[in-house]
């Protein structure tokens, strides 16, 4: 199979979140999230209320998928990094340790330059986090979140 | 994730799957159509299906492009895919690129690493209400030899089929995911 569930605990959902919203204020950004490459949003923080982030986070791992897929074509392992720049809004997508995606939305009050030296430490950071989230699930003693589930509480959720 | 060769009706699952959920319960409708409305990327739905002991079961719905020169495209959606519908198209014109397509979602499934028949997956016999159809036996004697595969007749346009198929397949990925997916 590829790559096993990702399982969020909340002490490392909570330095994600630190992360992300330490970048908003150092990169004077709008909106910053962290999704996986599956599509599913991992973490937001900045104005994203009035954004749908669900449909935002999908889009932006079928991009990075789409990029990997160019990047293979050219024999390159990835390319890590994507700009998009439009009249009043820019989006900084940059994937961390080959696993999630942190995505930067900045208007015209921030730069490029900036955003992209604030990343790289926020990028260092989000690593590190990762890294000892993968250690966790990945340590047999840790038992899965859905053990107590059972056949008939997924046959309740489909009767109607 | 819905699979199935070219118009044999994928975008029409999520579609009327869209039009028959509570506004709370979904999400925007996402489709990367090109201007003829031929799929180019996806379509990307999200869905809610209720609670489980206090988790929240969130689904996210795609399909592939079903034309074969966008194989490449096709591909990437099936990283990190959780489940397959795949759409056959019951007209007998349409065998020979159901059962192309199938072999083409086998081959594709294994170079990401995924083996077919080790992860969820249910056939759905779309467009049963078209005259030139094959019968379900011959469809099954062809695409669900062994008879292994949850498999449903349909007509996605009205609707027929579209939520059993879905929830065949969700309650399949909650099974896996319970079992841990591994």
């Amino acid at each position: 199979m590829g790559d096993p569930q990702m399982v969020m605990y909340e002490e490392e959902f909570n330095q994600i979140q630190v992360v992300c919203e330490r970048l908003i204020r150092d990169a004077n950004a709008l909106v910053v999230f962290i999704v996986d490459k599956n599509g599913q949003l991992i973490a937001a923080a900045g104005e994203h209320e009035h954004l749908d982030t669900t449909s935002l986070a999908s889009l932006t791992a079928g991009n990075i998928a789409a990029t990997g897929g160019m990047a293979k074509l050219l024999k390159e392992k990835e390319f890590t990094t994507q700009f998009h720049e439009g009249e009043h809004q820019n989006i900084h997508i940059q994937i961390v340790g080959q696993r999630v995606i942190l995505v930067v939305i900045f208007d015209e009050r921030s730069s490029l330059g900036l955003v992209r030296l604030r990343v790289r430490k926020a990028n260092e950071d989000l690593n590190r986090i990762f890294e000892s989230l993968l250690k966790k699930v990945q340590d047999p003693s840790t038992g899965s979140p859905f053990a107590e589930i059972t056949d008939d509480d997924i046959d309740n959720l489909f009767n109607d | 994730m819905y699979y199935g060769p070219g118009l044999c009706g994928k975008t029409t699952n999520l579609q009327y799957i869209y039009t028959r959920t509570s506004p709370q319960a979904k999400g925007k409708m996402i489709s990367l159509a090109t201007e003829t409305e031929r799929t180019l990327f996806f379509d990307f739905l999200p869905l809610s299906l209720g609670e489980i002991r206090g988790f929240k079961t969130r689904f996210h719905l795609y399909t592939v492009p079903g034309q074969v020169f966008y194989d490449a495209s096709r591909k990437l959606i099936l990283k990190g895919v959780d489940g397959v519908v795949f759409v056959a198209d019951s007209q007998i014109e349409r065998m020979e690129a159901n059962m192309e397509s199938l072999e083409n979602l086998r081959y594709n499934l294994q170079e990401q690493g995924y083996d077919l028949d080790r992860i969820p997956w249910v056939i759905q016999y779309n467009k049963r209400d078209l005259p030139s159809v094959a019968s379900v036996e011959e469809l099954r004697s062809l695409l669900n030899p062994t008879g292994a595969v949850p498999d449903f007749e349909a007509t996605a346009t009205s609707g027929g089929g579209v939520f059993d198929s879905l929830k065949a397949v969700a309650k399949l990925v909650l099974t896996e995911l319970k079992r841990g997916g591994k």
